[in-house]
């Protein structure tokens, strides 16, 4: 967009050495902060990748650091982000349809819908593990610390996420497709259910993996539920009391406040994990992204 | 299709004969049913983190004088004699984001500005996915950086401060790298709105690209950058994670930032982790923070929402 404009106005020379100060200037803070996540990979990696093993995989946490493991938080995030996986998806879509394909926006209750689902997106997520304390683990459905409640906490935090993406996903669906469905006879939902949908599939999972990503990497809501810290158990069902990869990581840093040396390679390790296992999910994202990328 | 109908009648043309389903389809009554029950359980999670955080809230304040919560300079609830001032905690909290602004304001705007008006295709395309990225890290693990590397290695080592190991500086610095992304990509999107005819205006009249950035480009996309300025300020007073693992737990009634200083999360974080009996003082001042920081963050989102609403109505 630039030569053709820039040769009919001719800034002077000063001003071009400005122009130049400028775009280094510019420049210069975007290394800075991209500068500041390489550095925090190679640290984590310097500072894990030796403890990162099969065995550490496959043991179970410990009072000896050197035995210690991550198998129970493993498996505890796994059955989280299955728990949450089934909530948003179906409640997340259904929203998403009903507000892009049925809602007039000009109602004043559709509008607070939508303003309320932004306004969540924003709420800290500490305060739904306030949300989850006090409805889920005790109070109306007093579940008590188990995967149910884990996992429920997580998903309505990423839900205004999923229905954010998959508002978006239908709304690149042109309306002609759905004009061309009705014209043929079918109802709104049949249209919806055999044309909008399928053709929105690829944004709708996209955006699903990003929420469960999200998810994934989220402390705070599971430190208020109560997440156990030292469990040497996998989870064997939605009624199971669980501790999850973030905790697990977190514990590990809080001893490593007092025992640096013991402590330290085990958080690390741990954060590579949930490192790799954020890189698969979004490189899926990107994949599917790009793969079925449909331009009308 | 209903207002395409009503629409064809204003206008005046004869008529057309209805093209709605013959008969009543109660199938479609039932799934659309279905469907407005789903777009509910958004507004009942609203209601169901306002009615938690009141219920124990008003509790609270059977046994705390609002007058001593709101301004109070002395937090120690869980001593034996019990101070509820929460003013430590509101310091703490806006200390650490006022610092993570100062970081990322300046970052967040030239990385959005460099992206909207300098950057070819390909170069955005690169580099926009690496700043995603920076809000995809999990914020345990800028935590991790900020106790383990950050604190030692570059505020003792580097630049010889004498901080404390946890300290409000590493923990506001930290989170102002964390909400680069969000600054970042609210304004871009709001820069590359601008239409494009106003740039070429300003260059036809000979200013340069510099000029044309801050001059044109910047003003008119005010809106939306003070809405990604808020936004990230919300996101900045909820971070819970930074805070609680490098910041530390020591409510501080000043601005020492090279010292502990707790925020409303950290707070809220800490006493949680105690697994707090229900019913019990300390469990009751979970809900009284949440309900503070709940309700500073509510403010900014929809501050933050309405400005948001007004660059795009300018535009679009």
């Amino acid at each position: 967009m630039s030569a053709r404009q820039e040769a009919i106005g001719r800034p002077s020379g000063s001003q071009r050495a400005k122009d130049q100060s400028f775009r280094v200037a510019l420049l210069a803070c975007l290394a800075v902060a991209i500068g500041l996540l390489v550095v925090l990979l190679i640290d984590v990696v310097l500072d894990g990748a030796g403890t990162l093993s099969w065995h550490f995989i496959n043991s179970f946490t410990s009072i000896s650091a050197d035995k210690a493991g991550i198998q129970a938080a493993l498996w505890g995030t796994i059955w989280l982000m299955g728990v949450c996986a089934l909530f948003i998806v179906p409640v997340g879509v259904a929203t998403a349809i009903y507000l892009e394909e049925y809602g007039d926006s000009t109602k004043w209750w559709n509008r607070l819908i939508e303003l309320n689902i932004q306004n969540l997106a924003a709420v800290p997520s500490i305060v739904y593990g306030i949300l989850g304390l006090a409805f889920l683990v005790r109070g109306p459905l007093s579940l008590g610390t188990v995967v149910l409640a884990g996992g429920l906490t997580l998903g309505l935090l990423v839900l205004p996420m999923v229905i954010i993406a998959g508002r978006e996903a239908l709304r690149a669906v042109p309306s002609s497709i759905r004009e061309g469905s009705m014209a043929l006879g079918a109802t709104q939902w049949q249209t919806i259910w055999r044309q909008v949908l399928p053709a929105a599939i690829p944004g709708i999972a996209t955006g699903v993996i990003l929420a469960l990503s999200r998810a994934i990497g989220e402390t705070a809501p599971l430190i208020v539920v109560g997440a156990a810290t030292v469990i040497a158990f996998n989870p064997s069902g939605v009624d199971s009391q669980f501790t999850a990869m973030p905790i697990q990581i977190f514990d590990w840093i809080s001893r490593a406040s007092n025992d640096i040396n013991n402590y330290r390679p085990l958080a690390a390790a741990a954060i590579l994990l949930l490192m790799i296992l954020l890189l698969a999910m979004n490189s899926v994202a990107i994949w599917l992204r790009n793969r079925y990328e449909q331009k009308w | 299709m209903e207002a395409a109908s009503t629409a064809a009648a204003a206008d005046g043309r004869p008529e057309a004969p209805s093209l709605r389903a013959a008969r009543r389809r109660y199938g479609e009554d039932l799934i659309k049913g279905v469907l407005v029950l789903a777009a509910l359980i958004s507004l009942l999670t609203t209601a169901g983190i306002v009615y938690a955080l009141l219920k124990e809230t008003i509790v609270f304040f059977g046994d705390v004088g609002i007058g001593e919560f709101l301004f109070g300079t002395k937090w120690t609830p869980l001593f034996g004699s019990a101070s509820f001032g929460v003013l430590p905690l509101v310091a703490g909290t806006f200390a650490t984001t006022f610092i993570a602004l100062l970081v990322a304001i300046p970052l967040g705007l030239a990385a959005a500005i460099y992206l909207s008006e300098y950057a070819r295709p390909r170069v955005r395309k690169t580099i926009k996915p690496m700043l995603e990225l920076l809000a995809g890290v999990p914020t345990i693990v800028f935590g991790y950086f900020a106790l383990t590397f950050f604190t030692p290695e570059i505020l003792r080592s580097f630049f010889n401060l004498h901080v404390a190991i946890f300290n409000a500086l590493a923990a506001g610095i930290i989170i102002g790298f964390l909400i680069i992304p969000i600054v970042a990509s609210i304004s871009e999107d709001s820069m590359r709105s601008v239409p494009q005819a106003l740039r070429e205006g300003a260059f036809g009249l000979g200013a340069s690209k510099f000029q044309v950035s801050l001059r044109v480009v910047f003003p008119a996309a005010l809106s939306g950058i003070v809405a990604s300025v808020v936004l990230a300020m919300s996101r900045a007073v909820g971070e819970t994670m930074v805070v609680l693992i490098a910041g530390g737990q020591q409510p501080q009634w000043g601005i020492d930032v090279g010292k502990s200083m707790e925020t409303l999360t950290a707070f809220i974080g800490a006493t949680a982790k105690g697994d707090a009996a229900t019913g019990s003082i300390a469990y009751k001042t979970i809900f009284a923070v949440g309900t503070t920081l709940f309700v500073i963050t509510l403010v900014m989102n929809l501050i933050s929402i309405r400005f948001v609403r007004k660059y795009r109505q300018v535009y679009e």
